[in-house]
């Protein structure tokens, strides 16, 4: 398999400048005892938006799932920022990489403000600096506090949800973003209208994301590169000019089956 | 009847206290208890089986000979009111372990990864997260427990420990019925009470439309 930058060297101890995540030979079996990936390499660039493109069963979700530790390979290695997520205490690494998940899992019990406001209040930041941050979150996803921040998760549209989602994601200011299928949920309008803000968003903030979708139009639209995978393993990584013309039969494949563009 | 009831008010007052007393301990005794085992069970999936059908094996033993098999126990032995509130402990756990463990593991499984994804370390989880979200679960466990131990802690004027069993076992031994409404009226009224209140404060800790 094509290693996905040119100067990773897999001999090194530390991980070349600029590769803020790096899968090395990375393989995970389910609890079942299902290969879920084999043998995986990967490497992201900061400030680069990677987007892991495949259908369901491929790994995507897994391999996110890798980076913050929600789970633990079983053989090989994954860095971020250059080191190996195993010697990363596991709460300090999770605070510098923001998680954001298909049906936002907000917690229900909680006030929107309150929602978006969580990792600062377990870091203990002020109440002022609190209420300061939380409004400019809610506003930088275009949420009025003042409408919004007294109500409760169930009281917003799904879409509303997801942005808020966003929001609680990017409150402590997280170098690395995760989103798991995050508009996967959403009706197409909402959908497309947190698609650009997104764009908004990831030319503004200039984190390193790794988004996950199965919808190629998502990953053309969203992607800066476009990682594809099958069971199990990266096949190949594109920008989206490359991937709308590449001739590699996979990349065929999936555009056939599920893009028609 | 009225006649009979206004004429002991004292005896039965204090007998109600009694009753409250037994049962409010043990029911302190079964959430101190309780509340852990069931956050264990969520916890190490392997204990599920073995404290739920502890308790439940409990629940099976009638009260009665409950009570009895407890009379020779060292230092417990020694007052009836602790066989009593035991007693009403044990008979109390199986409603609060199982209810604690399902809300628990009612917690929307999206809230619970996102948690985890922002790094709340497992306490942060269970105090934040998870017990709110339980809690109305739980405090529906505890007022079963409280309407079934009013129930049984009249029985346990069978052993001595008082309570408004006294006027019920009195009654039946005198083939008297007055007697036994005496005891058993103002044991079915705090059973109603107790229900009706522990129910206001279980819609209280609901969390909005979950």
């Amino acid at each position: 398999m094509q290693s996905m930058t040119d100067n990773s060297s897999h001999d090194g101890e530390s991980s070349p400048a600029g590769n803020v995540v790096e899968f090395r030979r990375v393989s995970y079996r389910a609890p079942n005892g299902q290969k879920v990936l084999q043998d995986m390499d990967l490497a992201i660039q900061g400030g680069e938006t990677l987007v892991l493109l495949g259908r369901s069963g491929s790994g995507k979700t897994t391999s996110l799932k890798l980076i913050n530790r929600l789970l633990q390979q079983d053989a090989g290695e994954v860095l971020v920022e250059g080191k190996p997520t195993t010697q990363w205490d596991l709460i300090q690494l999770r605070r510098r990489v923001g998680y954001v998940i298909q049906e936002a899992g907000l917690f229900p019990h909680h006030t929107i403000s309150k929602n978006v406001g969580v990792v600062l209040r377990l870091e203990k930041r002020s109440r002022s600096e609190i209420r300061e941050r939380t409004d400019e979150m809610l506003r930088l996803v275009d949420l009025d506090p003042a409408q919004f921040g007294k109500r409760y998760p169930y009281q917003l549209s799904g879409g509303q949800r997801q942005r808020v989602g966003v929001a609680r994601a990017l409150a402590s200011d997280p170098p690395i973003l995760l989103m798991d299928e995050p508009f996967g949920a959403l009706d197409p309008l909402s959908r497309n209208e947190l698609q650009q803000q997104f764009l908004r968003l990831r030319d503004r903030l200039q984190k390193t994301i790794v988004l996950v979708t199965h919808d190629i139009r998502e990953a053309l639209l969203l992607g800066s590169r476009i990682g594809l995978m099958e069971s199990g393993t990266l096949i190949g990584s594109y920008t989206p000019e490359q991937f709308k013309v590449s001739d590699d039969p996979a990349v065929r494949a999936y555009i056939e089956a599920f893009g028609g563009c | 009847m009225l006649h009979y009831i206004l004429f002991h008010q004292r005896e039965i007052g204090e007998a109600t206290l009694e009753h409250i007393w037994l049962v409010g301990i043990s029911i302190l005794i079964a959430v101190a208890v309780g509340i852990p085992l069931g956050i264990l069970m969520t916890r190490k999936p392997r204990l599920r089986t073995a404290i739920l059908g502890s308790a439940n094996i409990i629940q099976t033993i009638p009260s009665l000979a409950l009570f009895g098999f407890l009379l020779p126990a060292p230092w417990l032995g020694a007052r009836a009111e602790r066989i009593a509130i035991v007693t009403l402990a044990l008979y109390s756990l199986l409603p609060i372990v199982r209810n604690t463990y399902t809300g628990i593991m009612g917690v929307d499984p999206a809230v619970r990864e996102a948690a985890e994804g922002m790094g709340l370390t497992n306490g942060q989880l269970l105090f934040q997260v998870e017990l709110p979200l339980a809690a109305s679960f739980i405090m529906a466990g505890v007022r079963t427990a409280t309407v079934i131990s009013i129930g049984v802690a009249t029985i346990a004027a069978a052993i001595g420990a008082g309570g408004l069993g006294e006027f019920i076992f009195r009654g039946l031994a005198m083939v008297n019925n007055q007697l036994i409404l005496a005891g058993a009226l103002p044991a079915a009224l705090l059973a109603l009470g107790s229900d009706l209140s522990l129910g206001w404060v279980e819609a209280g800790l609901t969390p909005p439309h979950v």
